[in-house]
Parts: structure tokens; sequence; C-alpha cells
């Protein structure tokens, strides 16, 4: 019997449940274009904001036990110089989801709009970079200030509006709820967290900016516990994100609450035909388990 | 799990030699086992601890002993040079794609600091039987690199060796991809190596394809993780850490219309090269 592996969120069609995470690769048209070909269900781009930013200097992505650690800064062009690589990606077959961060409800909405008119297929909120003052995790810790965030967006914006939220808060259902009534289409759950590395020999902090956020295998169990307390606490989809490196991990995500997932750290350990991998791994399990589409094991951890 | 990821793993390594090449360049020596296995083309992420993070092409590698040949052209790479024998440095890689080895008679072009990473290709070349000719390009005598090393192979091996520099203060007045193409207009060779500026890089590439002579070039770009995930190092549809920094001459002319001409800067934008 023929699996069912397309998904629809918020209205987004996806062709798979995997999705490329945001910060990884997506700076250029033509990198993002090799992601969709290598089998990616939706692209998400690096975090655009108003202006340009130069971002950190090195150290800014190193290798630590079971994960990856950095604070790269969010270097970006600013979202109109950016709206070059937004339209050069018109004809792409698979949606586009355009991250955007912002160091004011207002800018966030400014430039949500501006990638909207563009062309973006989604708008994917960065309320969760751990290491930037006065933006990403700083802002989207209060609940208050998620859920203006989220109204000015949506406000601004037709298109779906994803809340991508920080693991770094004392209960992160209280800002997916802060996001979800405020009208969030989406929850993307987790990003990095607040983590550091000491060299012993140079007894020195190693990356530039001394805090960065950790991501990979190592915050997968936190990351599938997040999006299994979010799914009980709102009624928009959850997207998973946090250390998926196989079909299993998908699969885990899923079952925790996600309606996809997305990939990130694991490009690094893996290459880019990690989509089709675990795209196809994902189908495999469906058809063995019996079921007929990703949507049938969506939440299905929650049932007694 | 790939091998890149393997190499990943930051090592501190004390510098155990430090040698003057030229005006403004030094080899860093370090014991490292990893990048001592290094092949010709590929490159290590040195870190200068509490200054920057930089790539550098591997210029020596054997018995367990690594060198990278750096030129002072900012804030890490005067920092790394300033750093006495003893000095603690940080280490990750080999990365990379690496220049492949094939064909009876080379070109090999460098101009620079760019012939950084070539003297590992002659070596390996010339134990291949690969019939060398090495043309070094600098813009005067006192910037010319591994004189002493390369007399030494000639002696040895079949390796003819032409300098150039752009002033005449020593060897060949002119441009080095002048006299490549003086080459190329009358001998046959099975690869064109490079490594370089740029645009003669690009210069080069469309000689390559003038007189129909596969061609290998080492490329440049902003370097982050080196492991294909940050995307600062993109040329086309290519990470340079990844899929490159050593691209052939199919892949060059997938990039074509940046080679030479566009690099994206710090902040992802793209500014063009001059």
């Amino acid at each position: 019997m023929q699996v069912q592996m397309d998904v629809e969120i918020a209205g987004l069609k996806l062709r798979n449940p995997t999705i490329l995470a945001s910060g990884i690769l997506g700076i250029t048209a033509e990198c993002l274009m090799k992601v969709a070909r290598a089998g990616a269900g939706a692209l998400t781009t690096k975090s655009i904001g108003l202006e340009p930013r130069e971002g950190y200097e090195n150290p800014t992505v190193i290798q630590v036990e079971c994960g990856i650690l950095n604070a790269v800064g969010l270097p970006n062009p600013g979202i109109r110089r950016f709206t070059e690589e937004i339209k050069k990606l018109r004809d792409l077959k698979v949606p586009l989801i355009v991250s955007i961060y912002g160091f004011s409800s207002e800018e966030y909405a400014k430039v949500a709009e501006i990638a909207a008119e563009t062309g973006a297929d989604a708008i994917e909120l960065n309320l969760s970079c751990p290491h930037i003052k006065g933006c990403g995790a700083e802002i989207g810790k209060d609940p208050e200030m998620v859920s203006l965030i989220v109204e000015m967006v949506k406000e601004a914006v037709d298109c779906p509006v994803f809340a991508k939220i920080t693991p770094n808060v004392a209960d992160i259902k209280e800002i997916a709820k802060a996001a979800a009534s405020a009208g969030a289409d989406a929850i993307t759950a987790i990003n990095t967290i607040r983590a550091m590395a000491i060299d012993v020999e140079t007894c020195r902090p190693i990356l530039a900016n001394k805090i960065g956020g950790l991501s990979g295998g190592a915050i997968k169990p936190i990351a599938v516990r997040c999006v299994y307390e979010i799914y009980e606490a709102v009624d928009i989809p959850v997207i998973g994100c946090g250390g998926v490196r196989t079909w299993r991990d998908a699969v885990e995500f899923m079952l925790a609450g996600a309606l996809a997932i997305q990939i990130g750290s694991a490009i690094a350990y893996e290459d880019l035909s990690i989509f089709k991998r675990i795209a196809d791994g994902i189908e495999d399990y469906l058809s063995r388990k019996k079921f007929r589409s990703v949507r049938d094991i969506v939440g299905l951890a929650h049932k007694e | 799990m790939g091998w890149h990821i393997k190499n990943n793993e930051l090592r501190i390594v004390k510098i155990d030699k430090v040698k003057i090449e030229a005006y403004n360049v030094k080899s860093i020596f370090f014991k490292d086992k990893l990048s001592s296995l290094a092949k010709p083309g590929q490159f290590l992420m040195v870190w200068i601890p509490g200054v920057d993070e930089i790539p550098l092409s591997v210029s020596f590698a054997s018995d367990g002993l690594a060198a990278v040949t750096v030129k002072e052209v900012g804030e890490a790479t005067r920092a790394l040079n300033k750093m006495a024998e003893g000095s603690l440095i940080g280490i990750r890689g080999p990365f990379g794609s690496h220049f492949k080895i094939f064909g009876k008679r080379a070109l090999v072009v460098g101009g620079g600091i760019g012939s950084a990473p070539l003297l590992l290709l002659i070596n390996k070349l010339l134990r291949n039987s690969v019939k060398t000719l090495f043309i070094e390009g600098a813009k005067m005598h006192s910037e010319i690199l591994f004189q002493d090393q390369l007399n030494l192979l000639r002696d040895e091996y079949d390796l003819e060796i032409v300098f150039t520099t752009d002033d005449g203060s020593y060897g060949v007045k002119g441009l080095v991809t002048d006299v490549a193409e003086r080459y190329l207009s009358k001998r046959r060779f099975d690869s064109l190596y490079a490594c370089g500026r740029e645009l003669m890089i690009r210069k080069l590439f469309l000689l390559s394809e003038k007189y129909t002579v596969p061609m290998q070039a080492s490329l440049e770009r902003i370097m982050r993780c080196a492991i294909g995930i940050c995307g600062s190092c993109v040329i086309g549809k290519y990470r340079v850490c990844r899929d490159g920094p050593v691209f052939d001459s199919k892949q060059l002319r997938e990039i074509n219309n940046e080679l030479g001409r566009f690099k994206r800067d710090f902040r992802g934008d793209k500014v063009s090269i001059d």
C-alpha cells in the first residue's frame, strides 16, 4: 500500500516532512536549490534582519561531545539585499521559509513584510538565537514580547508565520502558548541550548563569543521532551528540531507531536543526501507498521 | 561518519619550528598526526587563541610533522607569524578536496602566497614520475617562496622551474599568466594546477579551456565551520570547505560566472573581486 509522505503545515504543502533548519547553508539561492534537489521537503533560510550583520570573529563553530557548539552571530546581508536571493528562488519546487530576527517587534514586522512581498512562502520568527544581545532568545524568553511580535508580524503578512522558540526558559509551554494565542500558524522547537567549551591547554573559552548554542545529538532528548510538552499545550502544528540525524530520530519527534522535522547539524556528519535518506526511512517505517500517512503517527506517544 | 568530521576535533599543538620563507612569510611547523597525513591542497583551520581562527593550506606534511606557510596580511596572520617556538595554537582538519595526480606532464602555476600548498603537490607529482614545470610568480624577488627546497627537488627529479616577478627583480619579468600562456601555446601538458589570486586563476582557467588542458585550482573563501554547514564559503552551488577547496575544470565551468568576479563577504553579501 502506498504511504502518504506529503504533509500540510498551515497551508504549506511539503512533499515530505524534512525541512532544512535555519542557520544552515541558507545564505544563497544556489545553495538552497542544491538542498532542494537533494530531497528536502522545505527550506529555511539563514536568519535575516533589517540591517546587515557581519557576525562574530572565529572560532564560531566547534565540535564538542555529541554535538556542535556555535556562536556565528547571525551574519546576513540585511533583508533588502537578501530579496535578490529570494527572487532567484521563485521557481523552487518546495516551500521557502524565510527566517527572520529583529531587535524590536517593529523590526520583525518590517523584515517579514519585505520577505513576504518578495515571495517567501512562510516566515519563521527566530525568537531563540541564544547568543545575541537584545534579540533572539533575549526577546523570546518573554511571553509578552513573543505575543507582541507574533501579532505584529501576522498583521504585516498574509503568509503563514512560524514561531521558533527557545528551550532556554523554565517552561517552554508558556512561550508556545503565547505564540499560539497571538496567532502563530506553527511552532518550531527547539533552537540551540546555551552552552560553552573551555580549552584546558590555553585555559580560555574556545568560541570568540565565549558562549554559544549547542545543537546535534546531545540536545535531541531535550528537544523531544519540548515537542511533547508543546503538543499538549497548543492546537497548532509543531515542527521538531534538534539533533535529527536518522529516520528513527525523525519518527521519535513525530510520535512526540511533530508534523515535520528540521535538519541542520547532521549535515556536518553526513551529507546532503541525508534528507532523502531520512524521508525514505520514515516511509519504510510507516509502511512496515501499516500506517497510511505521516499524520497517522503525529502525537501517537500521547495516547494512553 | 565522514572523515572530515573525525578530523574536525580541535587539537592544541606546540609550535615546533618557525622558518622565514620570504619577506613577511613564515612557515610554522608543528607535530600533529592528522595534519601530517594531509593530501596536497587540503587545508587546516588554525586557531590563534584570543585572536582568530583562519583557514590555511598545508605546505609541509611528513612523518608526524606538518606546516602552514603564512603571509602577514591582517591581524590574525600577523599574530600567528609573531608566535615563537613553543607557543600553543589550535588545529582542526585537514579538510576538503585535494589535487589529483594524473598524466605524464604537469604545469603547476603559483602566484604569491598561493604557492604555499604547491610544494606538497610538486613533491607528489615528482614521486609519481610526472614531468613537472613549475612557474612561480611573485611581485618581487623578496616574495619568492621555497627556492632552496625547489632547487633540491630539481637536482633529483624531472622538475623545471621558472620564476617570474612583476617588477623584473628576479627571473622573467612579467605576469605569471602571460608566462604560463607562452608555455601552454608551445608545449602539451596533461594537467594544469594553480593556486593564487582568483583573477590569476580565472585567467589560467580560460587558458586551460583554450588549450584544452584539464585544470585543478585551489580557491579561497571566508571560512567559519569548515564542515559544510554554515554556508559562509559558498561559490555557486559549492561549499569551498567541503566540495573544494580544489576544483576541477568541470566544476570551474559551473562557477565560471562567479570565479574571479564575485565573492561573499562576512555578511554573505555578494561583492566584486578586484
